[in-house]
């Protein structure tokens, strides 16, 4: 056993040019991104201000840079399978090798659904839940800063595989016995199982920590049932969370156990029963994807009510659909394997309660269209995500319920029908609400406006290529094409792979000028202020505050009367009062704590996946002393004085009156 | 930061013990009894399962003092949603899992 486990200088894939190249790339990258923080002499404000924040609204930003540059390598790989399969037909091989190939379409799994997706809506989250409840920041402003950082030490391990060793090749589930030591041998599925075991236990504190923050931090008279419809999405998701990412964590223990320790939990031999894993995996893997879109049904109840100047349709109707999708997406994950051979009456359970899940998504659309119906809509960047999404995603339900049932599944399962039905939930649900969320919000994180043409452009891209790349999968599907092949030699199927590629391309022409708006946006900010802070006319308590908003939330907390308390105040004409005199505010101050332990987490999760046993142990020791530092530490909180308070309420109030002015 | 005012008990040192020592009693038995070699597989079997649940009782009472009081309202909705998902998950995981063994027998 040498000091370095099975670490050594043949785990860098000099033979594949590809990811030499790509190493190349994001190693310029990375290092003129240093040098522009050094030139600028930045790394202090990077340190103090952002790295070490303990402010929900600026994690949030955090977590959303994360989700772009983890979109940026997950579309790459999608880009990569695209393309090789537009090449690799009538029996050529492609560019790309199955050993390669199959690390690819892992990752891009993995990185999607749990670095981009789950990192973008936690974002959103974080800028806008506590805003949305009046509260001044989390219930556990600390633990928030270390679920970031759980996150980020996940995404940078998964990264760490692209150089070093390789990624699983197991497909993003990592079913055994093919994820078994015994099919498995390489340092791969250790690198999936420790990215996504320590970002997963980031996301449950997530969810403890916003599950405390609307339980316990309302403003004062806001009842449960006046909580913003956002919000509410985002407690059912955290409910969702709490209840199901323990499964996740139990599963990938017990398959850790297998691979570390020569238990036979999944094994083939010894009595394991590989049928648990998938079993407990889906258990979990189900509630994921609620997680994931019931945030984005939350952002389109705010963008609809929002843009038609009219209240929402039947919130209380939405906010309880939400709560039976949560509990209803607790019994339909047997649908992800009606072909594993369980009972007929199994399959029969499960299929039905899978349709019946459809109903509460079939109310919520028609909450929207009746919101829209006799309002008058402002066809902005956001309004185009929903209405987006609104045809997108009820063609990715129907197909849903088609594959609910269990004899079609046995046709279609585990082909490309299946791979566009879900990427037409996922992108069409999820993904078209974060963009929605992003464009949003936008003004009201930053203080400037998004550059509206090119966010139009920008979402025909995607919405075309969408069709573009995933109505031919539906096509191959019917045609008898699985998942996950390398090449193919079936001449029926080319001209629908061709179709794919270019559909692809469009999208990947979608994010280009996603970043190029992001650019220009940033470029023009000075022309393009957000000055008094409400940008659309909000109805929610986020839009009273300045943009960005003043640093703890709320210099006196509101007190709510209405589900739309903005809305409510300016009817009533007390929208920005100043109190007479301003009280001293608490905050929590900025600390390291969330890094150092992350860190060491994420030493730990390296040292596990290559045998380097000494400093598992000492990456452990880390863990556990920064945590006792942190318990121990006495500065951890200050007052805001009055007087700093008072002046900038005063600038707020003082921006908010000249839009007024000019107004008149 | 301004908690609402209203928590419920967070318990004594001595109620600690009392949970943290019958816990102990409640897994050693059963570790006894399998260690031991004197019992049968279905009486091993029910016993383990039995102790099981009575030490999650214990831990409800002693550890996340749950007590159906007005004030804890919110424990007591968090304990039944928790509890509905787990019988459904756990019962319909042993559902499936059985069923799919009978097939491949």
């Amino acid at each position: 056993m040498s000091l370095l486990g099975n670490l050594s200088l043949d785990a860098i894939p000099y033979h594949e040019p590809i990811i030499m190249v790509t190493l190349a790339v994001i190693g310029v990258i990375g290092l003129a991104v240093v040098g522009l923080i050094t030139k600028y002499q930045k790394w202090g404000v990077l340190w103090h201000n952002w790295l070490t924040s303990v402010d929900h609204k600026r994690l949030g930003i955090m977590y959303i840079i994360l989700a772009l540059i983890m979109l940026i390598r997950g579309f790459s790989d999608a880009i990569m399978m695209r393309t090789q399969l537009a090449l690799a037909t009538n029996g050529a091989q492609g560019y790309l090798p199955p050993e390669h190939y199959d690390q690819i379409f892992t990752a891009h799994g993995i990185i999607m659904i749990i670095f981009m997706a789950m990192p973008f809506m936690i974002g959103l989250m974080n800028i806008v839940l506590p805003l949305q409840i009046g509260a001044r920041d989390v219930a556990f402003p600390f633990m928030n800063n270390l679920s970031f950082w759980l996150a980020a030490a996940g995404a940078v391990l998964i990264n760490i595989s692209l150089g070093l060793g390789e990624f699983a090749k197991t497909g993003w589930l990592a079913y055994p016995p093919l994820s078994e030591m015994s099919f498995s041998p390489g340092v791969g599925v250790d690198y999936y199982i420790w990215a996504l075991q320590i970002s997963g236990i980031g996301t449950l504190l997530t969810g403890v920590n916003f599950l405390a923050t609307v339980f316990k931090m309302r403003a004062p008279g806001m009842k449960l049932m006046q909580m913003p419809i956002f919000t509410w999405a985002c407690t059912w998701a955290n409910i969702l969370i709490v209840a199901s990412f323990p499964i996740l964590t139990a599963v990938l223990g017990l398959l850790t156990l297998d691979r570390y320790l020569d238990f036979h939990f999944f094994t083939n031999d010894g009595g394991g029963n590989a049928m648990m894993y998938i079993n407990l995996f889906w258990a979990w893997g189900h509630p994921e994807v609620y997680i994931l879109v019931l945030p984005a049904f939350g952002i389109f109840s705010e963008v609809i009510s929002t843009f038609t100047g009219k209240r929402l349709f039947g919130y209380t109707s939405m906010v309880w659909a939400s709560g039976a999708i949560s509990i209803l997406g607790f019994v339909v994950w047997l649908h992800h394997f009606f072909t594993m051979g369980s009972s007929a009456d199994v399959n029969a359970f499960f299929g039905v309660m899978t349709m019946i899940i459809a109903i509460p998504t079939g109310v919520k659309l028609f909450n929207w269209l009746f919101t829209m119906y006799r309002g008058r809509l402002r066809i902005t960047v956001p309004v185009l995500w929903t209405l987006g999404f609104m045809v997108t995603f009820s063609i990715g339900g129907m197909t849903g319920v088609l594959l609910a049932v269990p004899g079609a599944d046995y046709v279609l399962h585990n082909s490309l029908f299946l791979v566009a039905h879900f990427h037409n939930t996922i992108i069409g649900g999820a993904v078209f609400g974060y963009m929605a969320g992003f464009a949003f919000w936008f003004p009201k994180a930053t203080g400037f406006h998004l550059n509206e043409r090119l966010g139009k452009y920008s979402f025909w891209c995607w919405q075309i290529g969408f069709y573009v790349a995933f109505m031919p999968l539906y096509v191959l599907g019917f045609l008898g094409m699985t998942r996950r092949l390398n090449h193919t030699n079936n001449p029926d199927w080319n001209i629908w792979l061709y179709i794919a590629a270019v559909g692809a391309l469009i999208i990947f022409v979608g994010i280009i000028l996603q970043f190029v708006q992001l650019y220009v946006s940033i470029r023009d900010r000075e022309q393009n202020p957000d000055v008094d802070g409400d940008p659309w006319n909000g109805h929610t308590l986020e839009w009273s505050t300045a943009s960005p908003p003043q640093f703890y939330n709320f210099a006196v907390l509101p007190k709510v009367h209405d589900i739309d308390a903005f809305t409510d105040m300016k009817e009533k004409g007390i929208e920005y009062q100043a109190p007479d005199e301003y009280m001293p505010i608490h905050m929590p101050r900025n600390t390291a704590a969330g890094m150092q332990i992350a860190g060491a987490a994420g030493i730990v999760g390296f040292a596990l996946i290559w045998h380097i046993w000494w400093l598992a142990i000492v990456g452990t020791l880390g863990m556990v002393v920064a945590l006792i530092a942190r318990c121990y530490a006495k500065d951890v909180d200050y007052y805001v004085e009055p007087q700093e308070v008072a002046e900038i309420e005063r600038a707020h109030l003082a921006s908010v009156a000249t839009v007024k002015e000019e107004a008149l | 930061m301004s908690h609402s005012a209203e928590t419920t008990s967070h318990g004594s040192v001595k109620s600690y013990l009392v949970g943290f020592v019958l816990s102990v009693i409640l897994t050693g038995i059963p570790f006894w009894m399998v260690m031991s070699g004197h019992f049968g597989k279905s009486v091993l079997f029910y016993s383990v399962v039995s102790f099981a649940l009575v030490q999650i009782v214990v831990h409800l009472k002693y550890f996340l003092h749950l007590n159906f009081s007005v004030k804890g309202r919110m424990d007591t909705f968090a304990f039944l949603f928790t509890a509905l998902i787990i019988v459904m998950v756990v019962g319909l995981s042993i559902w499936i899992i059985y069923s799919a063994n009978a097939m491949m027998m």
